[in-house]
């Protein structure tokens, strides 16, 4: 089961989302559906799981997009790589190829067209993956190295690392970028189902309704969680029932629990209370893949 | 004309809610762009008209003429996307995975695949209940180049603020420290960071500010929910002087955050003790640009 926690809106509580009901997965390893919990920490520019999840990193991979490397020996200036390129990662200087790394989509097209093999792909780091276990508890850590931009390519390297090295029979749980833009696509999509959070508030509501559309683009199952509920908020509410959305729980905005967030602590102790929104969820998910997999058989 | 851009790394630390109250205080002396263009929410505070609305196209997207596709596959095998998926022996270009390199145009050899300009999302001018002018833009599902987006946004405000003669140009920044965040900070003149007294906060900053640093953009810190971790609030303080980042101001703990948003007010309206403090850390910001 692969369970993306995404937002729309940044800041909503993903990543306690992500953290906790993790955590609270990993106490339910003996049940027969799965042996073990993955945390994916796939917010590759501000990645902050590991804060809450404390892990000792066992094994750093870097990571790497492919770009192109040129051979100035095989070069004859015919300009076929710089004129094809969509992206303008490539230039032709009087005595140069120039290349802008951050620019290049890794589509291959220049290494494609240039007729003497002057252009190859070669590996540039984009970021890197820490890997830590514990007890039937796997984290993994995808980070963006700083001024790059290939958030998307990283993700998607991520995925591949996670379908590699983590067993089939454990629940994996994604801990996504916020927005609707590339790099959440490409985080969420090949989830089984998202949990979105979101907030009670109109950028809540805003957000939420954008991360919604773009999950039903992808044909995506989710539900909300609704995190800091303090009161109300009709038009949220409204919007909730109108689309007939499924709401697994609302965590209340709390001091104990902001605080215990600010130091880097979990809420299921601090506040024992959530483990029921947790048990809901979990019970939900179930649910929901089970009636998946009926329509799947039909 | 000098830009300020407000930036966090982490979300949910309160750009918005002082961007709107600064937008609030400044009123038609400063213009306005929201840089978040997938989860954009400042015109919903600032009750923002579009006067003016455009599309906004970057990039390509590859479409297949299928009464001249043979199905021969050359495309989804090159396709170093997967974008192409086959159906029924069909092929189909998936649009959200396509990125517009046109490897695949240049394969088919029936020439059935064409490049055609990718719609990228909307682009807006709008006024504010404030009388601020606020550009803003709202990227498709989807869609990629949100910091080609950006970049426009940011170039039509520049080009609106050097021709209407306005000084300031408040730029309401996104998440993260990836591409729109790099197209917000490029040809800034001020950063503005808030950060909270949280762990996952600090972390955020810092990966901020290595990012503001190879720009060499001065930049100045607002702490928000200053109260909640006093050891955090230890740690960024110590921060802040070791990088000769001046302190904004700081801004306790409280509630009229969210609620203020839930009236559609901004908090120096909402809430008088705060609206003293943000004053203060406007005048502040001010001073520093003059």
């Amino acid at each position: 089961m692969k369970i993306a926690i995404a937002s729309g809106k940044g800041g909503t509580g993903k990543t306690t989302v992500a953290c906790n009901f993790s955590k609270f997965l990993q106490q339910r390893f003996h049940d027969n559906s799965f042996k073990g919990v993955a945390l994916i920490d796939l917010d590759v520019e501000e990645p902050n799981s590991s804060i809450f999840i404390a892990p000792k990193a066992e094994r750093i991979e870097k990571i790497f997009k492919k770009i192109p490397e040129w051979k100035e020996e095989n070069c004859t200036f015919c300009n076929k790589c710089v004129a094809s390129c969509r992206f303008n990662a490539l230039a032709m200087l009087p005595s140069l190829i120039m290349r802008f790394p951050e620019l290049c989509h890794s589509c291959f097209v220049c290494e494609a067209v240039c007729p003497h093999q002057a252009i190859k792909m070669m590996p540039y780091e984009i970021g890197k993956i820490s890997t830590s276990s514990e007890d039937n508890f796997l984290f993994i850590e995808s980070k963006l190295n700083i001024g790059e931009v290939a958030a998307p390519a990283l993700i998607k390297q991520s995925k591949d690392y996670v379908e590699k090295e983590v067993p089939s029979n454990y629940w994996k749980i994604f801990d996504c970028p916020p927005g609707t833009s590339c790099s959440m696509i490409e985080a969420v999509k090949s989830a089984d189902m998202v949990l979105l959070v979101t907030e009670s508030t109109p950028f809540g509501l805003n957000d939420l309704q954008l991360a919604v559309k773009t999950l039903r683009l992808l044909k995506l199952p989710f539900a909300v969680i609704i995190n800091k509920y303090d009161s109300s908020y009709p038009e949220l509410d409204k919007y909730l029932e109108k689309e007939n959305i499924p709401v697994f729980g609302r965590i209340p905005i709390r001091q104990e629990i902001a605080i215990a967030y600010s130091a880097g602590n979990l809420i299921n102790e601090v506040y024992p209370e959530i483990n029921k929104i947790w048990e809901n969820s979990y019970s939900r998910i179930k649910e929901m893949r089970n009636e998946r997999d009926c329509n799947t058989i039909r | 004309m000098k830009e300020i851009v407000i930036l966090s790394g982490k979300g949910g630390s309160g750009k918005t809610s002082l961007a709107t109250s600064f937008a609030a205080l400044g009123k038609e002396k400063i213009l306005l762009a929201d840089y978040d263009v997938d989860a954009a929410d400042m015109h919903i505070l600032l009750e923002a008209k579009h006067y003016k609305e455009e599309k906004f196209y970057s990039g390509f997207e590859a479409v297949i003429n299928q009464e001249k596709c043979i199905q021969c596959g050359n495309c989804k095998i090159l396709c170093q996307f997967d974008a192409i998926e086959e159906k029924d022996n069909r092929f189909y270009i998936n649009p959200i995975d396509c990125e517009g390199c046109g490897y695949c145009e240049m394969v088919c050899p029936e020439k059935a695949i064409k490049m055609k300009d990718a719609e990228v999302g909307n682009f807006y001018v709008s006024n504010t209940r404030f009388k601020n002018v606020l550009f803003h833009a709202k990227l498709n599902i989807g869609a990629d180049n949100s910091g080609k987006l950006v970049s426009y946004v940011k170039k039509q405000a520049k080009k609106y603020a050097e021709e209407e003669k306005i000084d300031y140009l408040l730029s309401d920044g996104p998440p993260g420290v990836g591409c729109p965040a790099i197209s917000s900070v490029t040809g800034a003149n001020y950063v503005v960071i808030v950060t909270e007294t949280s762990l996952s906060g600090f972390s955020d900053m810092k990966r901020l500010h290595e990012l503001v640093n190879n720009f060499k953009i001065p930049c100045g810190c607002i702490i928000n929910k200053a109260d909640l971790n006093l050891k955090v609030k230890e740690e960024i303080l110590e921060y802040l002087e070791k990088n000769d980042i001046s302190l904004l101001g700081e801004i306790p703990y409280n509630k009229s955050f969210p609620e203020s948003i839930r009236q559609l007010k901004t908090v120096n309206e909402y809430d008088k003790n705060m609206a003293v403090l943000i004053k203060n850390i406007w005048e502040k910001i001010y001073k520093t640009n003059l």
